[in-house]
């Protein structure tokens, strides 16, 4: 199939951005084609695929890639979705063209936090990292309910999200499933162009070996502030995005367990590759529901099937770290490149 | 090069997925029921409405059944359902039969959002009823109405159900806070001359919704302190040293039972006993003395903590075996959810029910979405209130009073008559009519 | 208010989350590793402990007891079967795997206890003492609680520095491979000092059950994973008696800004706090040597 790829297009083997752009674009068909055939719960639901998608691949770059964890991405949806409700609040009228101008806002107030979160962080390594960002996960989101601020900010209520209709009649779980997975495709494409540019090399080298990338000239701190950047702002539109889906925001819905949630779903998917964030945004959305369709199908009490999701989070972590610690796309790739493996030394055999 | 066709089939893979994973669930969009036979004979049933069948009414709820605002609000549905199997058995309403379909969403409001969507985009029920809790029905109130569901009889008494031009689906149910303040306030000013008044209140709308109405009838000089607190930081201490140190003699609180618990228990610690007088909320006698009786060896049993609250009611105690409506509740009780205490939110939950059935039957022999919208603004209910509802084509906020009580024992003892007011500055009224009685078969008549 | 019973209750409150800040010391100095699930292992003992004292009416000693037993066992299951494969590969894994062990304890307690709040019954008097007409924030109950993380970080501290089992300890964390070829048994060693650690956690776990009316419920105990870790870095993730005083300068911090700034925000201050120390001074401020490798 390689071999047919090169012989078509050449142009398209040698410069990796065209070819992302080729398949953005037909992503992005599909996914068009899709939304036209669901009712109104499914196309909710692959909203909500499409957002997830947007905060686990961030964090998937800067875990996998840069070898940084992040146990705070919960907290930068938290910026993200507030500012977008803070936004629109104070401006009532906004309509569904100047919403890009709204979420441009949101992943820039989230970039901002995740760059003065990242030079405070820069000199720390390992669990000292994983600390603050644990921190902040907790400690962010309760800025609400700081007395002097609950009038701006909504206190414990939170906020109501007035979102634009949808243009021309169009079924609006539709329109949301549009927005959001244009904003998916495009947060794949640019940080897939990331990826393979030299930033991410920059990355990996960082990640591997710090010394060693120091020495060659990288200034350490300032890439890993770069992915914390990136990071957090792919985690701000995924914020942004689910303050236009729910309508409603408040500090009790980004807790400890959303950060959790979004490095299991990383980690199940496979570290380091926007494919794995993918399969770890299916996750996200649809773990809740099969969880509850077989809490219900076995009869359990509502105690334990209310928290069978949690637990299999927690499973998934524990297990994925002991046996796949690749991540799903890990284990696909060694599937692929095995039987593709098998298949030359066959080729190679019967000439 | 080589990652290309690998990223084209995992993208191919999800879309896959996807697919498969919508085909084997429901797709389609707002229909439901498929239409029965046309009714040419004016007492055939037909399939009127979404949720509406020839033989079955579906409505669905959000509730918190587990978590933190679980213990004593997880009876409420439980007991709506035993009043809708009750109803059931005695032939159900105009011949259907009601399927009460709730959900849990541990009181966390990204989870009532994804109830709710399921509830009415895949369930297509009727109306949702009785949906608990001021920030979690609050996330779900655009939705609903935008399309069209009817939202009856809100499970909380926020000031918000009650916005016709911009929700004119959304029912409130019982008391709202600021007219239940009003008349706790009222109370106090009357029988605490003088005194010193401070303020403990969930730091939310419920709260500040309770606080306008005290706020509307103690004297501002009486007033020395008011303290908010966050229902999900169970340290009060701060708050409670706040209230000693101003010298409070009476504290008012609108608290859920957790934090009047805590509230009372931090109270002990500071040796600081001021007169409490609690929003029915927070008051329920059973709820209060369970979650007080094991925490401190020293101190005495909650039972004994509980005794001398003044708190205030608008359906009879359920400590009242005389009364109609008791007598029926604590039948079907018995007979549907024995092992739950009978308290008040056992009574909470088949009254509602109870005003469910009634704005069922007067939305017709074939309901729709919009009969039973109407049916409520326009129907006089005769329910097991004390007050009556305030419900008309421009108010939609529930019952319009309560009468003062005290805890004895286990139970509220009512005392005093019955008060009406509004949300405003308007005057507080007694409510002269007597309580309706209870229908024999326990359904609603005509 | 006066500022003396600020800094008293903050000392009493500040003790419980040095006790939290020494489970995770412990496990610093034997495996190199944080072990984020030291808030979840705590919940779950405590609540063992809560079902025999409040649900079975038992002892409160003996529900103690229990706790500290569970504890032990826990940690070394813990570290023996889920944490020992990762612990000698990249740094990030024993992270992820111990936050995924959070994750099912907390799920766990909720099954089986119910995500409600909770109340566990103190054994000394919770009332505060009175001097005269003034309170002072001080009770029987915080009296018992100082007492006893006294005597843990004592014990602790003689156990790491003056006996051979502390010693052996210390080798194996620092450099296990020439411990073993010494002779020190590393592995049973790892499972002793997280087996420890898990136990004293149990310990800061009734404690702060029982120190208020307060409530335990299953996400309830996350901000003390974060107290803990915060105690444990101002005095360096390496010291016992770092650990004591950390926790003193978090509980009295956290005290006054109560008081003086706002009682709602309490994660958000803890958050400010560990920023503040981690750009001054990184490595605490009873780190004898320096704690990471590069």
């Amino acid at each position: 199939m390689n071999a047919a790829l090169r012989r078509i297009g050449s142009p398209l083997g040698r410069s990796s951005l065209l070819r992302h752009l080729l398949i953005a674009l037909v992503a992005a068909g599909l996914l068009l084609l899709l939304t036209e055939h669901l009712g109104e719960y499914r196309n909710s639901q692959v909203a909500t695929v499409a957002y997830e998608f947007c905060a686990i691949a961030g964090l998937t770059v800067l875990t996998g890639l840069s070898g940084q964890i992040s146990l705070g991405n919960g907290a930068f949806m938290f910026v993200g979705a507030y500012t977008v409700a803070l936004l629109l609040e104070h401006h009532p009228h906004t309509d569904n063209s100047e919403l890009v101008l709204v979420m441009l806002a949101a992943i820039g107030v989230a970039a901002v936090i995740g760059g003065l979160v990242g030079v405070a962080a820069a000199r720390l390594r390992g669990p000292y990292l994983a600390g603050v960002t644990l921190a902040l996960a907790l400690g962010l989101p309760e800025l609400p309910k700081y007395q002097h601020l609950e009038g701006p900010l909504g206190g414990h209520t939170g906020l109501v999200v007035n979102a634009p209709l949808a243009p021309h009649d169009i079924n609006f779980s539709r329109w949301q499933a549009w927005i959001c997975c244009l904003a998916a495709v495009l947060t794949w494409l640019l940080l897939q162009n990331l990826i393979s540019s030299r930033v991410g090399r920059a990355f990996r080298a960082v990640r591997d070996d710090e010394v060693a990338a120091s020495l060659s000239g990288m200034s350490v701190a300032r890439i890993q502030v770069l992915a914390f950047v990136v990071s957090a702002a792919s985690a701000g539109l995924a914020g942004g995005l689910l303050a236009l889906i729910f309508g409603q925001v408040g500090p009790d819905s980004f807790g400890l367990q959303i950060s959790l949630f979004l490095l299991a779903a990383a980690v199940f998917g496979g570290l380091g590759s926007l494919a794995g964030a993918a399969y770890g945004a299916v996750l996200i959305t649809f773990l809740p529901n099969w969880a509850m369709d077989v809490a219900n199908a076995v009869s359990l009490p509502a105690k334990v099937s209310n928290n069978l999701q949690i637990f299999l989070y927690g499973l998934v972590l524990v297990v994925a770290m002991l046996v796949f610690p690749l991540g799903l796309q890990g284990l696909f790739r060694r599937w692929w490149f095995g039987a593709r493996a098998r298949l030359g030394a066959r080729n190679a055999l019967a000439r | 090069m080589a990652k290309t066709p690998l990223r084209l089939l995992a993208i191919g893979a999800v879309v896959a997925l996807a697919v498969t994973a919508c085909s084997s669930g429901s797709s389609g969009g707002s229909g439901g029921s498929s239409p029965g036979p046309s009714g040419s004979a004016s007492t055939a049933n037909t399939a009127s409405a979404p949720g509406i069948t020839a033989t079955t009414v579906t409505i669905g709820s959000h509730q918190p059944l587990t978590g933190i605002a679980a213990p004593g609000y997880d009876e409420i549905a439980p007991a709506s359902n035993a009043y809708f199997k009750w109803v059931n058995a005695h032939g159900g309403i105009n011949g259907r039969t009601i399927i009460y379909k709730y959900l849990d969403d541990a009181y966390d409001p990204t989870k009532t959002v994804a109830d709710v969507h399921k509830l009415v985009e895949q369930d297509h029920v009727f109306a949702i009823f009785n949906g608990l809790g001021t920030p979690t029905h609050e996330a779900v109130v655009p939705f609903l109405n935008q399309q069209k569901v009817p939202d009856l009889f809100v499970a909380s008494g926020c000031l918000c159900w009650n916005n016709v031009s911009q929700d004119p689906e959304t029912f409130g149910w019982q008391p709202d806070y600021t007219r239940e303040g009003k008349i706790l306030g009222q109370y106090v000013a009357q029988h605490f001359k003088g005194k010193k008044i401070g303020i403990f209140a969930q730091g939310d709308d419920f709260g500040r919704n309770g606080v306008k109405g005290l706020d509307m009838e103690i004297p501002k000089s009486q007033i020395v302190t008011t303290q908010y607190y966050d229902p999900t930081n169970t340290t009060v201490t701060p708050l409670v040293q706040k209230l000693q140190s101003s010298g409070a003699q009476v504290v008012v609180s609108f608290s859920v039972p957790a934090f009047t618990a805590l509230l009372q228990l931090t109270s002990l610690q500071l040796k600081f006993a001021p007169q409490l007088v609690v929003s029915n909320v927070g008051s329920d006698p059973k709820t209060l003395s369970g979650l007080l009786t094991t925490f401190s060896k020293g101190a005495a049993p909650g039972k004994q903590l509980v005794q001398g609250i003044i708190t205030d009611g608008y359906l009879s105690s359920p400590a009242d075996p005389s009364n109609s409506w008791i007598k029926l509740f604590e039948k079907i009780h018995n007979k549907y959810i024995p092992k739950l205490p009978f308290d008040g939110n056992v009574e909470y939950g088949m009254a509602a029910a109870y005003t469910f059935a009634e704005a069922l039957k007067a939305a017709g022999q074939n309901p729709t979405r919009a009969s039973i919208v109407s049916a409520v603004e326009n129907t006089k209910f005769s329910g097991p209130g004390l007050v009556p509802f305030a419900y008309s084509p421009t108010d939609h906020s529930g019952y319009t009073g309560a009468q003062m009580g005290i805890i004895k024992g286990l139970a509220i003892h009512l005392f005093g008559q019955p008060l009406t007011t509004d949300d405003g500055s308007g005057p507080i009224t007694p409510y002269t009519t007597p309580q309706a009685t209870a229908p024999s078969n326990g359904i609603p008549s005509d | 208010m006066t500022v003396i019973n600020l800094i008293i209750y903050g000392i009493a409150n500040g003790l419980i989350y040095s006790a939290v800040a020494l489970a995770l010391v412990l496990i610093w100095r034997s495996t190199r590793i944080v072990n984020f699930a030291q808030g979840g292992m705590l919940m779950f003992t405590t609540f063992i402990a809560w079902e025999l004292v409040a649900r079975h009416h038992q002892n409160y000693w003996l529900g103690l007891v229990v706790a500290i037993v569970a504890g032990l066992a826990l940690g070394a299951v813990v570290e023996r079967i889920l944490v020992r494969p990762v612990e000698n590969g990249p740094p990030l894994n024993p992270v992820i795997v111990t936050l995924g062990i959070l994750l099912m304890l907390e799920a766990g307690a909720g099954m089986i206890w119910g995500n409600g709040l909770s109340s566990y019954p103190a054994e000394f008097s919770v009332d505060y003492y009175h001097a005269g007409h003034q309170v002072i924030l001080f009770s029987a109950e915080l009296l018992f609680v100082v007492i006893a993380v006294g005597m843990v970080a004592i014990g602790l501290a003689i156990l790491l520095r003056a006996t051979p089992v502390g010693l052996r300890m210390r080798a194996s964390a620092f450099s296990p491979e020439v411990a073993r070829m010494l002779g020190v048994r590393v592995g049973r060693l790892l499972t002793f000092g997280w087996a420890l650690a898990a136990g004293v956690g149990a310990l800061a776990g009734v404690l702060i059950a029982g120190t208020q009316p307060n409530y335990i419920n299953p996400n309830g105990f996350d901000g003390l994973l974060i107290l803990g870790f915060t105690a444990a870095v101002i005095g360096g993730l390496d010291s016992a008696v770092g650990a004591i005083v950390g926790g003193i300068v978090v509980g009295v911090t956290l005290s006054l800004l109560d008081n003086y700034v706002s009682n709602d925000v309490d994660s958000f201050f803890v958050l400010l706090l560990l920023i503040a120390v981690l750009m001054t001074r990184p490595n605490g401020l009873f780190a004898r040597t320096s704690t990471r490798r590069i």
